[in-house]
């Protein structure tokens, strides 16, 4: 056997498993803070507030109590996406919708790493093929990293 | 003579900052909903089973008013520390009452009986929580003294031992 062949082997292998993972959606684990399919509030600001570019869907994926003391305007309630009736609903919004659509995810219930919203609802996009969803990364909760900060808010359904 | 209008500078750049500082003191405190010093704002609610849930039952002891979530992971943690200090501050005058931000009671019935909660628990609404600055976030925790005024205020997860030494303060102050 030529000495040559192990070697075409294993590189077959590591371009075979680059490209499994190029093609694949990205996973939850990449909502690590700091990762690129995140927004920080101040860059979801300058989006909305900018005049050139694609308007992103905003959805709002948490608890509707705290969505109706303050929302960010123009977002969507959809509902708590840690649960089969939030993720529904958020399957029947987006459905009719071009995947390349560039779709932002919020909840700030809670502090970043235990917030149960955003990653169901960032994986059910995944899975649904939508390739342009970003996430606004609140680190603390929407009242400490949004409304504290003047960020415009509305309130109501 | 330099000096001296260097000296009549420093100290009215001082008597700015502190009449400045005062007013930003001043704003912060007592002046909003939910501010710690204003006073708590009344409620009337009914309680899991039903009964009267109001403030006012509770004047004259120390109130710990937490708003939490089945679905809230640091809240979850702090619940059984708050059953604790119901059963050991109980009898001088603490107590704990539960707003719940769920949006559907069930979860919270089931959470309230396995987690055996010793004390009244409601579900929440978006005016109770304005009423109280807005909860966007949770949890929050407020520690109302005997005098009905907001003692203080906890975002996020409360720091337990600094919890506890209020607690303990607020208990022992003049009733």
């Amino acid at each position: 056997m030529p000495k040559s062949i192990p070697f075409l082997l294993v590189f077959a292998l590591a371009l075979y498993s680059a490209t499994v993972r190029a093609q694949s959606p990205s996973s939850s684990s990449d909502l690590a803070p700091g990762s690129a399919q995140l927004l920080n509030p101040d860059e979801l600001l300058k989006l909305l507030q900018s005049n050139a570019g694609e308007k992103p869907l905003l959805l709002n994926v948490g608890p509707s109590l705290l969505y109706m003391q303050a929302h960010i305007p123009g977002a969507e309630y959809i509902g708590a996406a840690s649960d089969k009736q939030g993720l529904d609903k958020l399957r029947a919004r987006v459905k009719s919708l071009p995947h390349d659509k560039l779709i932002v995810l919020y909840c700030g219930c809670c502090p970043w790493s235990h917030c149960p919203n955003v990653r169901p609802a960032y994986n059910q996009l995944n899975a649904m093929g939508f390739n342009h969803v970003k996430v606004l990364y609140i680190a603390n909760n929407f009242g400490t990293d949004w409304v504290d900060k003047g960020y415009p808010t509305i309130k109501g359904q | 003579m330099p000096t001296r209008r260097i000296v009549l500078i420093i100290v009215a750049i001082a008597i700015a900052v502190a009449v400045y500082e005062g007013a930003q003191h001043r704003s912060a405190k007592g002046t909003h909903p939910g501010a710690v010093d204003s006073p708590a704002a009344a409620f009337n609610l009914q309680d899991l089973d039903g009964k009267p849930l109001s403030l006012s039952d509770y004047r004259g002891k120390v109130v710990l008013l937490n708003f939490w979530a089945t679905w809230c992971t640091p809240c979850r943690g702090e619940i059984p520390q708050f059953i604790d200090y119901q059963n050991k501050y109980g009898p001088q005058g603490l107590q704990l009452v539960g707003i719940s931000m769920d949006d559907d009671a069930k979860p919270v019935h089931d959470f309230y009986q396995q987690f055996k909660m010793n004390y009244p628990v409601a579900i929440g609404s978006a005016g109770l929580a304005e009423s109280y600055g807005g909860v966007l976030g949770l949890p929050v925790t407020f520690l109302i003294g005997r005098d009905g005024r907001i003692a203080a205020k906890y975002v996020g997860a409360v720091e337990l031992p600094v919890l506890q030494q209020k607690i303990e303060s607020l208990l022992s102050s003049a009733r």
